[in-house]
């Protein structure tokens, strides 16, 4: 392959402006939702009780900020401008919180506080009132809100705002955006697995463009596709399965792979990969005639431009897997919670080479403590290692820095070693 | 150390030859990186190891000194490369290395720049994730510390993906030639703020910035100067926790019925206390894990921004 090619998928997948189609997360208001979408010419997501089109965000760049408006077309999207004079008057307020000597000793938790009704929000609505506009009638109509201390006046005007001028934004669905908000929306589809335990993992197996990564991957394709985005279209990621289906790997289809990365994910039993059953010669027939089949779709779509995309997730070739045979694979990951550790790294770990990283994730400690065991008193491997990443967060504000009062106390253990050649691997 | 060469791939084929760089491993925290020459020898407690044994032999075998000692050969990585560097200031770990790198979000293609160089721990792995189209433009002000590093790429073999300039990065910004090239930018400087908006010019929109201090002062003064041109600023802290594992004879208890398990009657139990307490006659092994007693309490904050869009 030229490097054209290879510079173009690449940034191909690394596109910062979206399109027709593409995969995108909405944030709407500050984390508060997190929302998977495709954006196409009649996709929406429903705030509150309306129902915004998703139209105006194609063609703009990852990163951008919305803001709902009500138009005579009904609610929609618009982009929110943002200026060099925004940024100044956020500094002044920054500034204003290092004095602070009012606090809330005469505060009255009465619900009298506030004069607005809901009929009278309901009104100005009527009357074309965008929801700025009626933050700032709640904030003149409120008793207490002179009172309140610079944070806590912030505090009113977000909540506020929140309700009444929700804001989205544009965000890349990337592995680390995936697993967060898997995290926060799925844990238990994606084992409970947190995304700083996700980046040590890809560390520990070494994953680069090039390697051919082997995975047992039971979390919906989180590994998967986390791999399959380090490889760049290049190398191979290999879901191995026991059985005859292969397990789910729908997260992949969250990030905007491109052909040439979603041909590199494929899959392959367990019992293919050991090469044993009568399977194989059926196989390698239709294997054979598979890879014919995708030659020609691909000479297609050179010649007509027709856009035919790439599955994630077909057999492996037969010419791969005799390469794997033969060589190994570079990398071993397992995400395997209802599959015992232990007994699912002595079936596959023959087919890592030597010398060769593997990161088994669990979120018990205890099988990875009896898997780690048997592999240092069977021989198999050096460097073992059973970690548990801890993550915090703080908020950083003038005078009123420290840690969030809430946190993810636990994020998953992994188990990471180094594949040895010892006698008995020789031999085999 | 990456198989952007694959004559260098890991394979049940590939074995070691003259002039490879092994990682000489003795036990989990005592390793060696090792360019391995057919004339030369390795000396350690274990004995004298010759080169020449090692050569022809595969990645990940054990081999023996002349008085039967013995030590693993692997093949270098970056995680393995952060234990064995020679450190020429205080480096990351990879429990910070791997959230920056995710954070960051960086695949292969990305441009991405750092400074300090420092001892190029991070370096190495932030080749790994850009590798094999993207590149990696490091900047350290000492001439000294940039040409070792410059040397350790040469000698992990990323020297295609790095470049390493000698550069006050706090004093001049980064070099106007990249302005607008970077997907991401990392900085470990003790004044980050005074680099933060020559970052930003740097930065594609959207980019990704990571700022690490070990003290929350810095902090502080970077968020404050983030907030100007960046959104999404949020500020970390990430440790491990690693966990012993053991396996080791408990006894049991056992009731006079001789059913282990099973709830003892108190009086009984008053009565024959001290048969209770016997050895299991059947092998009762059990692997227990518990964490380690000492681990780093703190490594350094971690910042990230993302450059806003202005439409």
């Amino acid at each position: 392959m030229s490097t054209t090619v290879e510079q173009q998928d690449n940034s191909n997948q690394n596109r910062r402006i979206t399109w027709e189609g593409c995969s995108v997360l909405l944030d709407i208001n500050d984390g508060d939702r997190l929302v998977f979408s495709r954006l196409t010419a009649g996709s929406i997501v429903k705030i509150g009780n309306k129902n915004y089109p998703l139209r105006p965000l194609i063609g703009c760049p990852f990163g951008s900020l919305f803001q709902v408006e009500s138009g005579e077309n009904g609610p929609s999207l618009a982009r929110v401008i943002s200026t060099a004079e925004d940024n100044n008057t956020e500094d002044k307020k920054e500034c204003d919180l290092k004095e602070e000597s009012r606090d809330n000793r005469a505060l009255i938790d009465n619900n009298t506080a506030q004069t607005l009704t809901g009929e009278d929000i309901e009104g100005m609505r009527r009357q074309g009132a965008s929801g700025n506009d009626i933050v700032e009638a709640l904030i003149a109509n409120s008793a207490t809100f002179e009172n309140k201390t610079s944070f806590s006046q912030e505090k009113y005007r977000l909540k506020k705002q929140k309700k009444y001028a929700p804001k989205v934004l544009l965000r890349r669905p990337f592995a680390r955006s995936i697993c967060d908000t898997y995290f926060k929306k799925y844990p238990a589809r994606i084992g409970f697995l947190r995304v700083d335990t996700l980046s040590l993992i890809l560390s520990f197996s070494n994953v680069t463009a090039n390697s051919d990564v082997l995975v047992v991957d039971m979390i919906g394709g989180m590994i998967t596709g986390a791999v399959a985005e380090r490889l760049g279209g290049t190398g191979y990621v290999c879901n191995t399965y026991r059985g005859d289906s292969p397990y789910s790997i729908e997260i992949v289809r969250i990030f905007n792979f491109n052909d040439e990365i979603n041909k590199r994910i494929v899959r392959l039993s367990l019992g293919e990969l050991s090469g044993n059953g009568d399977l194989k010669e059926n196989e390698m027939i239709s294997s054979n005639q598979e890879s014919l089949t995708f030659e020609e779709s691909t000479e297609d779509k050179i010649a007509s431009k027709i856009y035919k995309a790439a599955k994630p997730g077909e057999k492996a070739s037969q010419d791969s897997i005799n390469s794997w045979k033969e060589n190994g694979f570079s990398s071993l990951i397992i995400a395997a919670p209802d599959v015992d550790a232990w007994s699912i790294v002595k079936e596959v770990l023959p087919f890592l080479s030597f010398s060769a990283p593997f990161v088994i994730y669990h979120q018990y400690l205890q099988p990875l403590a009896t898997c780690m065991h048997n592999l240092q008193v069977e021989k198999m491997a050096i460097g073992l290692q059973i970690t548990e990443p801890w993550l915090r967060e703080y908020q950083v504000l003038p005078s009123r820095t420290h840690p969030h009062m809430q946190m993810s106390a636990f994020g998953g253990y992994i188990l990471s070693g180094t594949k040895i050649c010892n006698e008995k691997s020789t031999t085999q | 150390m990456l198989p952007t060469d694959p004559t260098k791939k890991l394979s049940f084929k590939r074995h070691i030859t003259d002039g490879d760089l092994v990682i000489v491993y003795e036990k989990h925290d005592n390793m060696k990186a090792v360019k391995v020459s057919e004339k030369s020898v390795l000396e350690n407690r274990f004995g004298v190891f010759k080169h020449s044994d090692w050569i022809g032999k595969p990645f990940g075998c054990k081999v023996s000194s002349h008085k039967g000692g013995f030590v693993y050969l692997l093949a270098p990585t970056p995680e393995l490369w952060t234990l064995v560097l020679s450190h020429r200031t205080q480096i990351l770990y990879i429990a910070d290395i791997s959230f920056v790198i995710m954070y960051l979000e960086l695949i292969p293609g990305c441009v991405v720049l750092e400074s300090g160089t420092g001892s190029g721990s991070l370096t190495t792995s932030l080749a790994r994730s850009i590798a094999p189209t993207g590149h990696v433009y490091t900047f350290d002000f000492h001439e000294q510390r940039a040409m070792a590093a410059r040397e350790d790429f040469e000698r992990t073999g990323l020297s295609d993906l790095v470049s390493v300039g000698v550069r006050d990065i706090q004093g001049e910004g980064f070099p106007k030639d990249l302005i607008g090239r970077a997907d991401a930018v990392f900085l470990d400087l003790p004044q980050p703020w005074l680099a933060i908006p020559s970052a930003g010019q740097m930065l594609k929109e959207d980019g990704v910035l990571c700022s690490f201090s070990p003290c929350i002062e810095q902090v502080q003064r970077s968020s404050e100067t983030l907030a100007s041109n960046f959104t999404d600023i949020r500020t970390f802290e990430v440790l491990l926790r690693t966990y012993e594992v053991r396996e080791a004879k408990m006894e049991q208890c056992q009731t006079e019925e001789g059913t282990p398990g099973a709830r003892p009657n108190k009086r009984k139990q008053r009565v024959s206390e001290a048969s209770h307490w016997e050895q299991d006659k059947s092998d009762s092994h059990m692997v227990m894990a518990r964490p380690s007693g000492e681990a780093k309490g703190h490594t350094g904050y971690l910042t990230f921004a993302r450059l806003k869009c202005v439409a």
